[in-house]
């Protein structure tokens, strides 16, 4: 057994030889998981925006679905992995309150989903995974051996993608 | 200049505390005035911390809670958000509904009633803070959500990360009997509000 490594908000990481990634409690925040089938090499960033352009405090690159997937990939590829042949699989982006129509930001986990999705297709990352939406949390981990995502929630079970 | 979180100083810190307790203050008397019975409140801990501190605060980001939201809208624009732990909010559920069982499990009849609690609180606090500033400000229907902590938490900490990386947050503790009830405020103002709030408390030039 590998050992699982815990990855904050705003914070990214990468896995190799049977080691886990894991991030707690996702909402409206995206769990974007790179994967490298053949090296082994698995990746977790958990992005709170989608771009870092519009905001003042952009310090931290994590982030942010833009800088962070750039990153995320760099970091792969000193592990082992070769970018061609990254696949993703993306969890979270919940409306965790159920109306504020007016107020944009709390539709701002739809709106990590739309850019995350975006962003792999500028970088010609296929999107092989997709648990994204609804209004609840999430808890997920990537397996570094397998590429499979599980996904754990409150009240609405559990499942792998 | 846009003020943000990590930027206040100490006199300004020390206005936000005040404000943090006559608004929670007042809260607890208008619950009391409701329930007519006594109940007394804790001097609450009002900070400035740290997104993972929030999360610890509350027993991690996995931990089941109880969050109750609101939207502000007037001089000021935000969120108003108040949080319990389960134990917490089945105890509150269960002084209002006058009852006393010990399933940690919330019915309808016990969301409708936090909801409403919810709603007396915040709008106590929102009152507080119109007088001491004579700022206009709505807060709307509450929403309620029982869910991962960390997933909660994830609204207020976005919003506040267009401000800053930290949140500010107002730890109040009632007691009724031998109820304790834990639970969290936090007033989220935007980028602009923040410092519309701060202009009329006098603490920024």
């Amino acid at each position: 057994m590998g050992k699982v490594i815990k990855v904050g908000m705003a914070d990214l990481n990468v896995a190799k030889s049977g080691d886990c990634l894991t991030t707690l409690g996702l909402g409206s925040c995206i769990g974007i998981t790179l994967y490298d089938p053949i090296s082994k090499v698995a990746g977790l960033a958990h992005i709170m925006l989608p771009s870092s352009k519009s905001i003042k405090n952009n310090s931290n690159p994590a982030k942010f679905a833009d800088t962070a997937m750039d990153i995320l990939i760099d970091k792969m590829i000193k592990a082992g992995a070769r970018k061609t042949r990254l696949v993703s699989k993306i969890a979270g982006g919940a409306q965790m309150f159920s109306f504020s129509t007016k107020n944009d930001l709390m539709k701002i986990g739809q709106r990590n989903a739309i850019a995350t999705k975006e962003i792999l297709k500028e970088k010609g990352i296929r999107l092989i995974g997709d648990d994204t939406g609804g209004n609840f949390g999430r808890t997920i981990e990537i397996n570094s051996d397998t590429g499979i995502l599980f996904i754990k929630t409150i009240g609405k079970g559990t499942k792998e993608i | 200049m846009k003020i943000t979180l990590d930027e206040i100083n100490n006199e300004q810190m020390d206005v936000l505390k005040e404000i943090g307790n006559i608004g929670a203050g007042n809260a607890t008397t208008a619950l009391a005035t409701m329930l007519n019975k006594r109940i007394d409140m804790k001097v609450p801990k009002v900070d400035i911390l740290e997104f993972n501190e929030v999360t610890e605060l509350l027993g991690g980001a996995e931990k089941k809670i109880c969050g109750i939201n609101f939207d502000v809208d007037g001089d000021i624009n935000g969120n108003i958000m108040f949080l319990l732990n389960m134990d917490s909010s089945k105890k509150l559920a269960n002084m209002l509904m006058n009852k006393e069982d010990h399933v940690e499990e919330l019915s309808e009849w016990d969301i409708s009633a936090l909801q409403e609690v919810g709603n007396i609180l915040s709008g106590a606090y929102v009152r507080s803070l119109t007088t001491l500033t004579q700022l206009d400000m709505k807060i709307s229907i509450p929403s309620l959500t029982v869910d991962m902590a960390g997933a909660i938490l994830s609204v207020p900490i976005i919003q506040y990360g267009q401000v800053g990386d930290k949140v500010l947050l107002i730890e109040t503790e009632l007691n009724e009997g031998n109820n304790n009830i834990k639970g969290y405020f936090f007033l989220i103002p935007d980028v602009e509000s923040f410092e519309i709030l701060l202009k009329s408390l006098g603490v920024l030039e």
